[in-house]
């Protein structure tokens, strides 16, 4: 369950049985779910690929930071943080 | 029709057709009376092979499908459902087996978890055995289907249950909703049957009534509410019938808009009921799928909205609802274009209000419906 706050230490994962993938068809990532898909933006995409069951945030964030060093590091690590609190919340991520 | 083909979704372009419905075949050894499959179905002999349903699906995928589901009729019949699903999955497809259960056994879901299946949707009839008996016609159906909920659960899947709930079963949702929560489903949908092929035939045998659907609604509103203070993630999906609402639904998200069915002998069809409809549907046997998709006349007739009729035509929301379902409408008032019956604005609401009328007269039990089943269906078979 996701009853625990997600902190810096917290290692996500997709909900069990759901799909991260690229459409080309749509130039996008999808998350695909029974019988349900979320279109998902470039940033969206960006982190729930991250998001392997191994790589704590922190770790996902510093991966990030690393991909797009155009952007302020600050602005990528609560962005990260935000989406990944929303993510769970909305079921589409566990973490332990 | 002298009128030209509007050709062009509300956005200004035909988009790809994400969602595709694979009807395997009709064949099935339940007998539901609410089954949304066209009433002729035993018209129907010459199902697609293997390799004709290997080349659709990879037609489907090229053109951007990316949810799958495979349906019926019971898709557990096709014995190359295996081959299929794992080839489905290896084009990349999100792969979704829409199944009563019967058919399904321990070595029959491992070979399918092997093949790459995704998800599997068992559908429940009742919680308890003799309301189920005399729905799906079968005595033995009930207990394999909790069988075999349990083997999903156990080999992993995501399970969603979908219950079909209609005045014969409605009563009981709180011991449906408790039985679907002990067999561990991930989602339930409850779903009051909508009136197509069969349930139309059964209409006013089905039709809950107002107050059968408000306690319904409270009921899965205390439940939400339990699940929740217990931490238990099952979302309760409920779906009420179309004739309770004021205003259409934007049926399938608009003609050929997102959603493809192919039917069992290959027709293609923007949604599984609109065999229904008076007008013939190209065949994946006669013309590529991306022809039948963006070319057809078939798919371009009820695309964006010139084709709208009054009160449509100049409604504010005639883009949110896309003019309700077409085989409503028909269904209804023998017009597939006119206004779906179920706005309140629509010149033939009063349809739908006699419907819910005629309903609260019928005192048929569930055995005294028709059976969806062959014997039947031939009375409705053209030849």
């Amino acid at each position: 369950m996701n009853n625990a706050v997600i902190n810096g230490h917290s290692i996500c994962r997709l909900r069990p049985g759901w799909r991260l993938q690229w459409e080309a068809a749509q130039q996008r990532h999808v998350l695909l779910y029974p019988e349900g898909m979320v279109q998902l933006n470039d940033t969206a995409g960006a982190v729930l690929a991250q998001l392997d069951g191994q790589q704590d945030v922190e770790a996902v964030i510093a991966t990030l930071q690393a991909q797009y060093p155009e952007a302020p590091a600050a602005a990528i690590a609560e962005d990260v943080h935000e989406f990944i609190v929303d993510a769970a919340q909305q079921g589409w991520i566990q973490h332990d | 029709m002298t009128e030209p083909t509007n050709t062009v979704a509300i956005n200004g372009q035909t988009g790809a057709p994400l969602w595709l419905l694979a009807e395997l075949t009709y064949r099935c050894p339940l007998q539901c009376a609410y089954c949304s499959n066209p009433l002729d179905f035993a018209e129907v002999k010459d199902e697609l092979g293997t390799d004709e349903w290997l080349d659709t699906l990879a037609q489907a995928r090229a053109m951007g499908a990316v949810q799958l589901g495979f349906s019926g009729g019971e898709p557990l019949v096709r014995q190359d459902l295996e081959i299929l699903v794992a080839e489905a999955r290896r084009l990349g497809f999100y792969t979704n087996l829409i199944t009563s259960g019967q058919g399904l056994n321990a070595s029959r879901i491992e070979a399918l978890r092997d093949a790459g299946l995704d998800h599997i949707q068992i559908s429940l009839q009742a919680s308890d055995p003799d309301v189920a008996a005399a729905i799906a016609g079968s005595r033995k159906a009930h207990a394999s289907k909790l069988a075999m909920a349990r083997a999903v659960k156990a080999a992993g899947y995501p399970m969603v249950l979908n219950v079909v709930l209609h005045r014969h079963n409605i009563d009981r949702l709180d011991h449906i909703i408790a039985l679907c929560d002990e067999l561990g489903a991930d989602a339930v949908e409850l779903a009051n049957c909508q009136i197509y092929g069969w349930a139309h035939l059964n209409r006013a045998g089905l039709l809950p009534s107002a107050s059968q659907l408000e306690i319904a609604e409270q009921t899965t509103t205390r439940w939400r509410e339990r699940l929740a203070e217990r931490g238990r993630d099952m979302p309760l999906l409920f779906v009420v019938p179309d004739y309770y609402h004021n205003r259409p639904k934007a049926c399938m998200g608009g003609w050929g808009s997102i959603f493809m069915t192919v039917a069992p002998d290959g027709a293609v069809l923007p949604c599984h009921s609109a065999r229904l409809l008076p007008m013939r549907f190209p065949s994946v046997r006669e013309h590529p799928l991306r022809e039948i998709w963006y070319g057809s006349e078939a798919f371009n007739r009820y695309r964006g909205d010139a084709w709208m009729q009054e009160p449509c035509r100049s409604c504010d929301e005639r883009h949110q609802d896309v003019g309700g379902c077409r085989c409503q409408a028909y269904l209804l008032t023998g017009d597939p274009a006119a206004t779906d019956p179920v706005c309140d604005l629509s010149p033939d609401h009063h349809l739908i209000e006699a419907a819910r009328r005629e309903a609260q007269g019928d005192t048929r039990s569930v055995r005294d419906l028709t059976p969806r089943n062959v014997h039947e269906s031939r009375v409705f078979c053209r030849s």
